[in-house]
């Protein structure tokens, strides 16, 4: 147990609207430890950025209704008061975003920005920690950091922000850092340098690391263990090896099967056939199986539930594991 | 700027001298007047001289200055006065009020739209929007001349019409001013509190702002040191435009009010076809318009840094 930074337990975010209610997060569950890498994977609409903004206490709709626990360090978040979690926040979870262009301010100084992050959390002068923010800066590898810190963000790169962005993030050397799909917005090319980036600044702080992407080729390189998030829910977890020459899951054969590979010879790329479900109205049963090859009848009435099915590999889905081995050698494997 | 200038002062001159609804030698030489006055008039004042002429003129003239002092405006042809001695102290009366009603409608305006939007679809919000609504839609003759009843008539808490300078009774000017400025304000004041409203809520939605509280900042800071630096400089830009459109008059708090300021004094020398303070109050009016936006735009400058250098 002491081993664990985070703990989530049947997490559950949903948002009233006048459609319905949105079950945006549907009852998570996961642990992370100290120092972890853990890729966070799933479409668009899937929950990953809800169930890591929630952790942070970033909901800010006052409709939202939160039910579950997350412990951070052993103690309980949602029970906390917003003075008590921001500050944690900063300090113990960092975050950085999805489009560096929008998330620095316009109108402060790239340093003014970091050494702020800085003084809500220390005591130090302010032109202590605008140095510290220089120092940073440097770190995450912006050329002349004296000059670039007195810049503001308008007069940085798309790359150049995202990094500025890590140095805000990490320059308190958070526990966690959870990034939320970080490169997303930014060129392949400077893609690797920020990823490679984060994992280089991971290894001298400590900290655990969340990547949430849709990408599984990020997921590939930059983490120890994945979810597989579909609708609200984790439904496939493991570590990479599992997820890559393992998987257990439809859905994440669909993934699997629809990114390129310059190591095999594929004639097209597959693409999960129909479209992600309305988080208002879930398919009952299990919500993937509109849209899986392998439906039962078992599928359509009865929510699989995740369940461990060797060492820490676990998924949620009716098939049996040596099916689930079966099909995903003769026909993932050879088709992929 | 001076550009801008030059063509307005063109536009107004031909509108208002070549295309007269009146005769202004006519009108200037008095009742029932003989052919040969109105012919010496005509002369006297350059009206027989070819537009061009006229117009170069009247461009020396303001630019130089004339016999009255700089900037020369001229001469009316109703009063017989040179219109810089009326113009000017009247340009005061009316800046006077603009500016304390301007002062008056960001005291009240900007804090409404802070936390009309941040009390969201809440009794407060809706209240402050209401008022807005009532702000903006109550015409100003009719909410002065309430007013007017209700704070001098019946409470005499207000010394009701008139100017008194302030070097000659500042209790008096006080006491005659707050009521116009109040009226006058409360229009602008709603329609800034609806701004500052939609600014907010949008900047508050903005992923920066996510980021100054994943940073751990207090919702205190967030708000009012980086969401309200967003949604407030858009209203410098309007209230300098605002600004520079009062100081040419306020008609109609002017009227309402007996304020002798610019607005009453336009209104008068264009029934009267007083030509020449016609024009002088359309490029005292146009020039405060172009120097507030040419103020606003190095404020913004200071503001904004993304459109600095440019």
């Amino acid at each position: 147990m002491s081993a664990s930074l985070l703990e989530v337990r049947d997490l559950k975010v949903h948002f009233p609207t006048p459609d319905g209610i949105v079950k945006a997060v549907d009852g998570v569950s996961f642990r992370l430890g100290r120092g972890e890498r853990l890729g966070v994977v799933g479409e668009s609409g899937s929950g990953k950025s809800v169930t890591f903004l929630t952790i942070m206490g970033l909901i800010t709709r006052p409709s939202a209704i939160i039910e579950g626990e997350v412990l951070f360090k052993g103690e309980s978040l949602l029970e906390r008061s917003q003075d008590e979690i921001r500050l944690i926040r900063g300090r113990g979870i960092a975050m950085i975003f999805q489009d560096p262009m929008s998330s620095l301010h316009p109108f402060f100084k790239v340093g003014s920005q970091i050494a702020e992050a800085i003084r809500v959390h220390e005591d130090v002068s302010r032109k202590a920690a605008f140095a510290r923010a220089v120092d940073m800066l440097r770190q995450v590898g912006i050329p002349r950091p004296d000059e670039r810190a007195r810049q503001y963000p308008h007069e940085y790169s798309g790359g150049m922000r995202q990094r500025a962005m890590i140095a805000m993030a990490l320059v308190l050397s958070p526990d966690l850092l959870i990034a939320d799909e970080p490169t997303t917005a930014l060129d392949v090319t400077v893609q690797a340098q920020i990823l490679d980036l984060i994992d280089r600044l991971r290894e001298e702080l400590g900290s655990a690391v969340v990547m949430i992407t849709h990408d599984l080729g990020v997921v590939a390189e930059h983490t120890d263990r994945v979810h597989v998030m579909y609708a609200g829910k984790i439904v496939e977890a493991g570590t990479r090896e599992d997820i890559y020459y393992r998987a257990h899951h439809p859905y994440t054969w669909g993934l699997l099967q629809s990114i390129s590979r310059v190591d095999e010879q594929r004639d097209r790329l597959r693409p999960i056939t129909g479209a992600p479900p309305s988080l208002i109205f879930v398919p009952p049963g299990c919500s993937f199986h509109p849209r899986c090859p392998y439906v039962m009848k078992e599928c359509r009435e009865v929510v699989p539930p995740l369940v461990v099915e060797e060492d820490v590999h676990s998924s949620a889905c009716h098939l049996s594991v040596a099916e689930k081995k079966r099909i995903f050698q003769t026909e993932v494997v050879t088709r992929s | 700027m001076m550009f801008v200038l030059l063509v307005i002062s063109l536009l107004t001159f031909v509108i208002f001298f070549v295309m007269p609804p009146t005769d202004p030698a006519v009108n200037f030489a008095g009742r029932a007047p003989k052919q040969e006055t109105i012919e010496a008039v005509r002369r006297h004042f350059g009206l027989d001289q070819p537009v061009p002429v006229q117009y170069g003129r009247f461009i020396k003239r303001f630019v130089l200055g004339d016999e009255w002092g700089w900037p020369g405006f001229g001469f009316s042809y109703t009063t017989k006065t040179p219109i810089r001695v009326s113009l000017l102290p009247r340009a005061w009366v009316t800046a006077q009020l603009a500016i304390g009603a301007s002062v008056i409608w960001l005291i009240v305006g900007i804090p409404i739209g802070i936390v009309s939007a941040l009390k969201r679809r809440t009794f407060v919000d809706r209240a402050a929007m209401g008022f807005a609504l009532f702000g903006v839609s109550a015409p100003v003759f009719w909410l002065g001349l309430i007013a007017l009843y209700i704070f001098w008539q019946k409470l005499g808490i207000s010394a009701g019409t008139g100017y008194v300078s302030f070097g000659d009774s500042p209790w008096q000017w006080i006491s005659h001013f707050w009521l116009p400025w109040v009226v006058l304000a409360l229009l602008y004041a709603a329609f800034y509190a609806r701004i500052v409203r939609g600014n907010m809520l949008e900047v508050m939605s903005e992923d920066y702002i996510r980021t100054a509280r994943a940073k751990g900042l207090r919702e205190r800071d967030v708000i009012f040191k980086h969401g309200l630096r967003s949604s407030l400089t858009p209203i410098v830009t309007l209230y300098g435009l605002d600004l520079g459109l009062l100081l040419g008059g306020a008609i109609v708090t002017e009227t309402v009010f007996n304020i002798p300021g610019l607005g009453p004094y336009t209104i008068a020398a264009v029934f009267r076809g007083d030509l020449p303070v016609v024009v002088a109050v359309t490029i005292f009016g146009a020039f405060a318009v172009v120097l507030f936006t040419l103020i606003v735009d190095v404020v913004y400058a200071y503001l904004d840094p993304r459109v600095r250098y440019t």
